[in-house]
């Protein structure tokens, strides 16, 4: 019973989470006495087929399709290879790339799909545990069925390391071409503007709680006072209250500050991804059970409209 | 040109919550729309505002408990709405995206739609897959996490930009008739004018059970069954400032000098 991790690369790059689909997709294995094999579509596939071959990786099956990810190359690559292995588990990505093809693959193979896993268990059949209503609650999925199809949270599993023995070997996918029928014209990078927040030594960033526009003129008179940079999460950007190059988190920008000041910030993973390499982490919310608190130094569980205005005059603002 | 938009209603949690079995108790918990398809709306509304002959229709499987927050589309400018449920979907156990995307596939294989728009995902499951599973059942083509949409309806094309990790973006397009997951941002949602929500009272909400759309109770039977509901460990180390905003803010400043805080 075999366990099928498919890796996932973008601009030349193969991307961590391909790595730790290996050490989830491991573990599995070891649990139901298998092999473990691993993909990887389109790119440079020799030089990704290489890197892939980490300690405990049976086999590498490579295809040559293509130089980006395309989500119909993929669908088909996938479900022909997982027809050929006949794996128990076919592992993906809960990425971006992830979200936009396992499903498809889960469906063209008629196997149940569970996604955003944060942890496996195989001790009497397949239960996969995952977060609800905004990492507030967890709850565990049983899975009854013969074979299914899992995509797993990033950084929830360390990366494979070490070199393994596996064998690399050219899968020989057919693809059909009419099938195709989207293109990936191009990558833009955006959110380039005046600031720079990862070179911050000090970011005062604020979310959801600061509740209107023009409550952030008080963030802003908070940073002048500490001579900090201002950030922010998520909603703030949806709702253009901050420019795009001011988001933290992990379609905003990775951050590592000194200090990080979270203002009203619940800490959605999303966020946490962005900011969690902060040297201390400094959380203000008036929600005691809000994720953020999780991964602060320091707390302080109140009103932030109290607490703002009298840090403002700590520091003669 | 049709265009059919998913809605959802979700349950919001409050902070302070207890839970119930394999749910969150009920004193805790508020109905809305769920936020994806706030975005997802507007972006079809939008269409219509643009172009010629453009027709609405949001389709929603839930109890009929969920016709407010359907209502809420209907004043902002969708056409006509579709609630599917029975019996059957009432005592379904996990209600998962592959359920779910052959529910609204039914419904979309008698609609004809030309465009379908669904959120990301959905806040209180967050399963993230309705919308892509969707399209491979239809045979149509699909984009995950968009967050900019141009239509060209006489080439039959939607440039679009998917919204990858790490502030970039793909810039993608897809033939029609498409499946896009619409991702939070791509638009200003607006709210519900008066006259709309007037309007909305008499716009056509039709109900269907499984039957009606072509559908048994085979359909919601799901390999997938929820075992489990808890609250996580908490694992904060944080230590606390105790006391009034005065003293926590002085305690926070102190902290903020020692490590070299200072304009």
């Amino acid at each position: 019973m075999s366990v099928l991790a498919v890796a996932e690369h973008r601009r030349g790059e193969l991307r961590d989470v391909s790595l730790e689909l290996l050490t989830a997709g491991r573990e599995l294995a070891d649990d139901l006495d298998g092999e473990l094999h691993a993909a990887v579509v389109g790119g440079d596939v020799d030089a990704f087929g290489e890197k892939l071959n980490r300690e405990g990786v049976d086999a590498v099956h490579t295809v040559d399709a293509g130089e980006e990810f395309n989500h119909d190359v993929y669908t088909q690559v996938v479900a022909q290879l997982a027809e050929e292995l006949s794996p128990s588990v076919v592992l993906m990505p809960n990425t971006v790339d992830g979200m936009d093809y396992a499903p498809a693959v889960a469906s063209r193979l008629d196997r149940p799909l569970v996604t955003d896993a944060v942890a496996l268990d195989t001790d009497d059949g397949l239960t996969v545990t995952r977060e609800l209503y905004g990492s507030k609650v967890e709850t565990t999925i049983d899975v009854h069925a013969e074979r299914a199809a899992v995509t797993l949270r990033p950084s929830e599993w360390p990366t494979a390391e070490g070199v393994g023995d596996a064998t690399i070997e050219a899968f020989d996918a057919t693809i059909d071409e009419s099938a195709v029928r989207s293109t990936v014209t191009g990558f833009e990078e955006v959110g380039g503007g005046d600031v720079d927040i990862t070179d911050a030594d000090v970011l005062v960033s604020v979310g959801r709680g600061i509740e209107e526009e023009e409550n952030l003129d008080m963030i802003f008179d908070l940073a002048d006072a500490l001579g900090a940079t201002v950030s922010g999460s998520r909603p703030l950007i949806d709702n253009g209250w901050l420019a795009k190059d001011r988001q933290v988190g992990q379609s905003g920008k990775v951050v590592t500050p000194d200090v990080y000041i979270a203002i009203g910030i619940s800490g959605a993973v999303q966020h946490v991804a962005g900011m969690k390499g902060s040297d201390t982490i400094v959380a203000i919310n008036t929600d005691p059970n809000a994720p953020i608190f999780d991964i602060a130094d320091y707390g302080i569980q109140d009103d932030l409209f109290d607490v703002i205005p009298a840090l403002i005059e700590e520091f003669g603002g | 040109m049709k265009i059919l938009v998913t809605v959802k209603e979700v349950a919001v949690v409050d902070d302070e919550f207890e839970i119930d079995g394999l749910g969150i108790d009920e004193r805790y918990v508020t109905a809305d729309l769920n936020e994806w398809d706030e975005y997802a709306v507007e972006e079809a509304v939008q269409i219509k505002e643009a172009g010629d002959d453009v027709e609405v229709v949001t389709v929603t499987v839930g109890p009929e408990g969920t016709e407010e927050t359907i209502r809420q589309a209907l004043a902002k400018g969708a056409d006509r709405a579709i609630r599917v449920w029975d019996d059957a979907l009432a005592e379904a156990g996990l209600l998962d995206p592959e359920t779910k995307a052959e529910i609204v596939a039914a419904v979309a294989a008698d609609e004809d739609p030309d465009l379908v728009l669904t959120g990301v995902q959905s806040a209180d499951d967050g399963f993230g897959a309705t919308g892509v599973t969707l399209g491979e059942k239809l045979g149509f083509e699909w984009a995950a996490v968009v967050n900019a949409l141009d239509l060209d309806r006489d080439a039959g094309v939607a440039h679009v930009r998917r919204e990858l990790e790490g502030s970039v973006e793909a810039l993608t397009d897809v033939e029609l008739p498409a499946v896009l997951t619409i991702q939070t941002g791509i638009n200003d949602p607006r709210y519900a004018s008066l006259r709309g929500i007037r309007q909305a009272q008499s716009k056509e909400l039709a109900t269907k059970s499984l039957s009606e759309v072509g559908l048994d109770a085979a359909a919601v039977e799901s390999p997938l069954e929820q075992t489990s509901l808890y609250e996580p460990e908490t694992e904060s180390e944080a230590t606390v400032f105790e006391g009034s905003a005065e003293e926590t803010a002085g305690e926070l400043a102190t902290l903020l000098r020692e490590k070299g805080v200072e304009n």
